[in-house]
């Protein structure tokens, strides 16, 4: 039961965290240089003055600051996050549109970095100073180094131009007017590039910690104990190196999540994807800061949310929580 | 004591046996080779200091030396007519577990932390193929029944975290004796427990062993456990056996000059007579409290742990007073109180005039001066960036002496610990244990203290070293008229040393008064407990003539 | 042990050899310094090799690398030499990883070191701060504050700055916090030193290694910020930038392929020397991963 006063403690604390964002949000649109109304508005000349008068009135932008803040969170917790001019629609309707083909690419690009990462790390350190072990290291150093953007765009230069394998845009073939279990499939074919890319990088990171977190379990005492036990080398791995050694991984999961939607922005951005990183980066062209704002609270939300999940994955994994 | 002479041939025989070192180590091998033998139902013990190259010698018997640097060169290992270093890694791991087991030192870690318990000790039938599912269960009771844990059933479910290291220590003995194997190899195996769960330990072994007639061989560096539980000795000494042979005649009339040194340097058990000390107290403890409260979440209330009940006790100008206890007595709470590195929560800490526990911050710092520290690990109480010099100075300087003035102190004062003044120049890493011990007490002396708190300061030095710092210690009192208080688990090192012992036990002090008197006719039941734990006691050391002993000096 | 007493000066240059020696055991290592210090000095020639800036235009737009003598990276798409923005974009890689890295570890060390030290109440506080932080998906919060505070070198230091000081102060704190309870802190609290000392001279040299480390990789994480920042139009609009130069190309991918392929390359090779030069530092400075023989 202490494991569920665990969870519950990360719940209130996730409440906290958010709220925290939110009043981050507001701070952020008044230490802009200008006119909240205006900054809310978008870009100088996009917005008229019944729309500027209109937000003064709907934000109490004329009030003292508490009472502004007040409104702010008050209409963050109904999911009113606002009006983007530029686009003439509501910021939520706009964001949980899109919100979907961000889920499916930011969640395909994690499974495959976390298999594909604990998978060659655990094979670098079973195979610790072999040359399958030098290759891992070598391959995982260069993609952590590797911009995503970039990756993408050379992903796109060979597979799609070049190769023509794979789609390298958008989300689904335009005009094709699929359905069923062609428009599935025509989807995911148009998913293999974005997604892989964005999860190479972060497969990187997770060999890295893997290979470095199962060398330093290999060297514990009780791996020697289950040697002396005799037990064949593929079991002490499996059972008893590899099962502590993934406590980190987990651990670095969750504060990874942040990463993933940072990376979704430039993948999406490259790949023309129809998830919420590309309609940021249409929002930072536009200058419409409403819609970036928004934008920003739903994509920590998400990360919140991710780190509950890795909470609740890592009581489940280590007996040892009622300590923390 | 002769079971060794039953057995027709030994169970196992080492011969010859070289085991290197990586190049770059302080010698080329670790064991160079050494030949004994170990008789079906027999203890024998190998004992050594650090570095003496004994646990080697039992890593290779089981195969588990650190490869590859690590590994044996030359020689053999016989066990039930083959050589253990011919054996492919396949065949090693048919004789581990089954008819070699092994248990560690550290019980603390020795078992995975994810694993139940019950599990871990099944794996061993697993990983010979034995017995079923159900069989398995029923055997892993039995067997948690066997070596005396409490409600086997249940335990089996549990995590390791939930069992004391004791409770740890019975079920890797419990998980070494699965499969009732011929030959059983304990590397240390109570070092690291508390002194009454040592006594425990030491006597499950020699019951198990000898009910199911096994060959035990027991790495240790205490002499007092070899006294308690040995058939035979050998003593190890840089990678070499320089001694061998029953236990009787190796503790009693040790022929080699090293382990003459050895024993001379065990602290008697038997308090030597002290003259009573007069005058009024330097230092006056009157009802200390301190409980911890461990961290208030959300949900769950503080757990409170009292570490210091209602202690009160005096210490007289040039008295030594032992604390003694078990981990978790609360006797370094005490000590850290005294020195103020802790806040008492009431009660007085009265020094002459001054009541030590009412001072904070700036107003108590021109106080500290007249209580100085000695620390238990000599690798972690000086700070690895500063030299020698720094250290030992640094406290004038913090109040208010000029740093030429200091560093003069400091060399004189290294050379008063016995280290040469060119020591100032040098950083902690280049000194032994020993002489980092030496530099601690340097840095205590250089305030001028009249009390020293010295908590553990030899238990993490080798016997021979532990005898020299003590002897130091002894001559500085001495010459300084300083009083002392002596934190120690070991009741050898405080019949030794302390005029006046206080027994501490879950925060409370239970016996209090002379050393002798303690000793010769305790009180109180825990005490009584303490004393019969002690291991060894009814072994009386001989008087040996140790020639050279000077040449240790320098350690 | 010899008993010789070595001159400080020589021992000092006895210590950096030893520190050398360890540091190039790690092959990559030295690959890795060898890489830095040829963009650091490319960086440092630029107006030299390159008096013009390199946002003028100077051949026909589209000119595929090698295909014109003196263009080696060939031009963009309008006509400005791909090989001055590189080593112009050197500079404010260097120039932007150095100086954010900087602003993170200020932040970072003062908050971890508080924390670390007082404990209690004042360490809760601040680690929830930091916990806030690190939840926050940093890169979504550096495009945020730089398109709210303007593009511009300053902005876009101080908001990698911003996001990337949390695991500084979670490494520091768990150094100070180790360190306050070794004996030898405790040592210097018996016998009497300040806080400020007991910070200064005790722990804080202690932090070092590991932080000197982690600065390393920081510095190669903000230069990938950095570029990522400037690919999505939010750098500096007055400097060439290795990102730009790929955002700029980016539409034109499919006609011209080296106008994206060499500053990607430079950034690819820039920060895996940087990542290679910390793990040469890690193993020359925290020796303790060495296999311990006992």
């Amino acid at each position: 039961m202490q494991k569920l006063s665990f969870i519950a403690k990360r719940l209130v604390k996730a409440v906290f965290v958010l709220l925290a964002i939110v009043v981050l949000n507001f701070f952020l649109i008044r230490a802009a240089p200008g006119d909240p109304a205006q900054v809310m508005a978008g870009e100088a000349g996009a917005a008229d003055e019944i729309f500027i008068a209109q937000l003064r009135e709907q934000f109490g932008l004329d009030r003292p600051l508490h009472e502004q803040l007040l409104i702010y969170v008050g209409g963050i917790v109904t999911l009113d996050m606002g009006y983007s001019y530029r686009q003439q629609q509501p910021v939520a309707d706009l964001i949980f549109d899109r919100l979907p083909a961000t889920l499916i690419l930011t969640g395909t690009a994690f499974v495959i970095s976390i298999l594909l990462g604990v998978l060659l790390g655990a094979l670098a350190a079973a195979r610790v100073g072999k040359w399958t072990d030098s290759l891992i290291t070598v391959v995982a150093l260069v993609f952590y180094a590797t911009p995503l953007f970039w990756i993408a765009l050379m992903a796109i230069l060979l597979f799609s131009v070049q190769l023509g394998w794979l789609p390298g845009f958008g989300m689904e073939s335009v005009g094709a007017g699929y359905s069923g279990f062609q428009r599935v499939l025509d989807v995911l074919q148009h998913l293999v590039l974005p997604a892989t890319t964005l999860g190479l990088f972060f497969m990187a990171i997770y060999a890295r910690l893997t290979r470095a977190s199962m060398l330093e379990v290999m060297d514990m005492d009780f791996v020697k104990t289950a040697r002396a036990k005799g037990l064949p080398p593929g079991r002490i791995t499996r059972v008893h190196v590899l099962r502590n050694a993934i406590l980190p991984v987990i651990t670095l999961a969750g504060i990874q999540a942040g990463q993933l939607v940072g990376g979704a922005v430039l993948t999406e951005t490259v790949f023309a994807w129809p998830g919420i990183g590309r309609l940021m980066f249409d929002a930072l062209l536009q200058r419409d800061y409403n819609l970036l704002l928004g934008v920003f609270f739903v994509s920590s939300a998400m990360v919140i949310l991710f780190n509950l999940v890795t909470d609740v994955v890592y009581t489940l994994v280590d007996p040892r929580i009622e300590l923390k | 004591m002769s079971k060794a002479a039953m057995g027709d041939a030994p169970l196992l025989q080492v011969e010859d046996l070289s085991i290197s070192l990586p190049p770059g180590a302080e010698r080329p091998l670790a064991v160079e080779k050494i030949s004994f033998e170990l008789a079906r139902n027999e203890i024998l013990c190998v004992v050594g200091e650090s570095g003496s190259g004994k646990s080697m010698s039992a890593n290779a018997i089981m195969g588990l030396l650190p490869r590859p640097h690590v590994h044996p060169v030359a020689g053999a290992i016989r066990f039930e007519g083959r050589d253990l270093l011919q054996l492919s890694e396949v065949e090693l791991r048919d004789l581990r577990g089954s008819r070699i087991g092994m248990i560690f030192q550290e019980p603390m870690t020795a078992l995975n932390p994810l694993m139940r318990i019950g599990e871990q000790i099944s794996e061993v039938f697993d990983a010979h193929g034995l017995l079923t599912k159900r069989e398995r269960k029923a055997r892993v009771v039995e067997l948690l029944r066997e070596v005396g844990l409490p409600d086997p059933e249940t335990l089996g479910e549990s995590y390791p975290f939930r069992l004391s290291g004791g409770q740890r220590q019975r079920v890797m003995i419990a998980m070494a004796l699965a499969l009732e194997p011929a030959i059983l190899i304990a590397d240390e195996p109570t070092t690291a427990l508390d002194v009454t769960t040592q006594a425990q330990i030491l006597q499950l072994i020699k019951s198990l062993q000898e009910r199911h007639h096994m060959a035990v061989m027991f790495i240790t560096h205490d002499f007092g456990v070899v006294a308690e539980i040995a058939d035979r000795v050998a003593v190890m000494q840089f990678g070499k056996i320089v001694e061998m042979g029953p236990a009787r005649k190796v503790l009693n009339d040790p022929q080699h000059d090293y382990t003459r040194r050895l024993i001379a340097a065990v602290p008697h058990f038997e308090p030597p007579d002290r003259r009573s000390l007069e005058g009024p107290p330097l230092l006056s403890v009157k009802s200390l409290e301190k409980t911890y409260v461990t961290e208030r979440g959300l949900f769950t209330a503080g757990r409170r742990v009292p570490a210091a009940q209602a202690v009160s006790f005096d210490i007289k100008k040039g008295e030594t007073l032992g604390l003694v206890g078990e981990s978790g007595s609360g006797k370094s709470t005490v000590g850290r109180c005294i020195v103020r590195l802790l806040e008492s929560d009431s009660g007085e800490i009265r020094f002459g005039e001054i009541d030590l526990a009412r001072l904070k911050g700036r107003a108590l710092r021109p106080h500290r001066r007249h209580v100085q520290m000695i620390f238990q690990d000599p690798y972690a109480s000086l700070n690895p960036r500063s030299k020698v010099g720094t250290i030992v100075a640094e406290g004038p300087m913090a109040h208010g002496t000029d740093r030429a003035t200091a560093m003069a102190r400091a060399a004189e004062l290294l050379r008063l610990v016995g280290l040469d003044a060119t020591a100032a120049e040098r950083f902690p890493h280049e000194f032994s244990g020993g002489q980092r011990q030496r530099i601690g007490i340097a840095r205590a002396l250089a305030l001028d203290p009249e009390l020293l708190v010295a908590d553990e300061p030899v238990s993490a030095l080798d016997v021979s070293v532990q005898a020299q710092v003590l002897e130091l210690l002894a001559e500085i009192k001495q010459r300084l008229q300083l009083s002392m208080l002596f934190i120690t688990h070991d009741l050898r090192v405080a019949a030794q040393i302390c005029d006046n012992i206080a027994v501490m036990k879950l925060g409370r002090i239970v016996e209090y008064g002379p050393t002798r008197r303690v000793f010769k006719d305790p009180q109180h039941s825990y005490t009584r407990e303490l004393l019969s734990a002690v291991p060894g006691r009814h072994w009386s050391i001989p008087e040996v003539s140790v020639e050279a002993e000077r040449q240790a000096v320098r350690s | 042990m010899s008993t010789a007493a070595a001159s400080p000066r020589s021992a000092q240059a006895q210590a950096f050899r030893d520190f050398w020696k360890r540091f190039a055991r790690n092959k990559g290592a030295v690959v890795g310094v060898v890489i830095l210090l040829a963009v650091v000095v490319l960086a440092a020639v630029a107006p030299l090799i390159y008096p013009q800036s390199p946002w003028s235009m100077v051949q026909r737009p589209f000119l595929p690398p090698l295909a014109v003598d003196g263009f080696l990276f060939g031009t963009d798409t309008l006509g400005r030499d791909i090989g001055a923005g590189l080593v112009h974009g050197a500079r404010i890689s260097l120039l932007v990883g150095i100086v954010s890295t900087v602003v993170a570890l200020t932040i970072g060390v003062t908050i971890g070191a508080l924390a670390g030290y007082y404990g209690g109440l004042l360490d809760d506080a601040l680690m929830r701060f930091t916990e806030f932080f690190q939840t926050i998906p940093n890169f979504a919060l550096a495009i945020v504050l730089v398109a709210i505070f303007q593009p511009s070198i300053t902005s876009v230091i101080v908001a990698i700055g911003i996001v990337s000081w949390p695991p500084v102060a979670r490494l520091v704190r768990g150094e100070f916090l180790s360190l306050r309870s070794r004996e030898f802190v405790q040592a210097s609290v018996v016998l009497g030193q300040s806080n400020l000392q007991i910070i200064t001279r005790q722990i804080l040299p202690n932090t070092l290694s590991p932080v000197i480390v982690m600065a390393s990789l920081m510095i190669a994480q903000a230069i990938l910020l950095e570029s990522s920042l400037s690919f999505l139009g939010l750098g500096d609009p007055n400097t060439m930038s290795w990102g730009y130069m790929i955002g700029a190309a980016r539409t034109v991918i499919r006609q011209a392929w080296w106008m994206s392929f060499f500053p990607g390359v430079a950034i690819l090779l820039t920060v895996l020397a940087l990542n290679l030069v910390g793990e040469g530092l890690n193993d020359a400075l925290n020796p303790r991963l060495a296999r311990k023989g006992r």
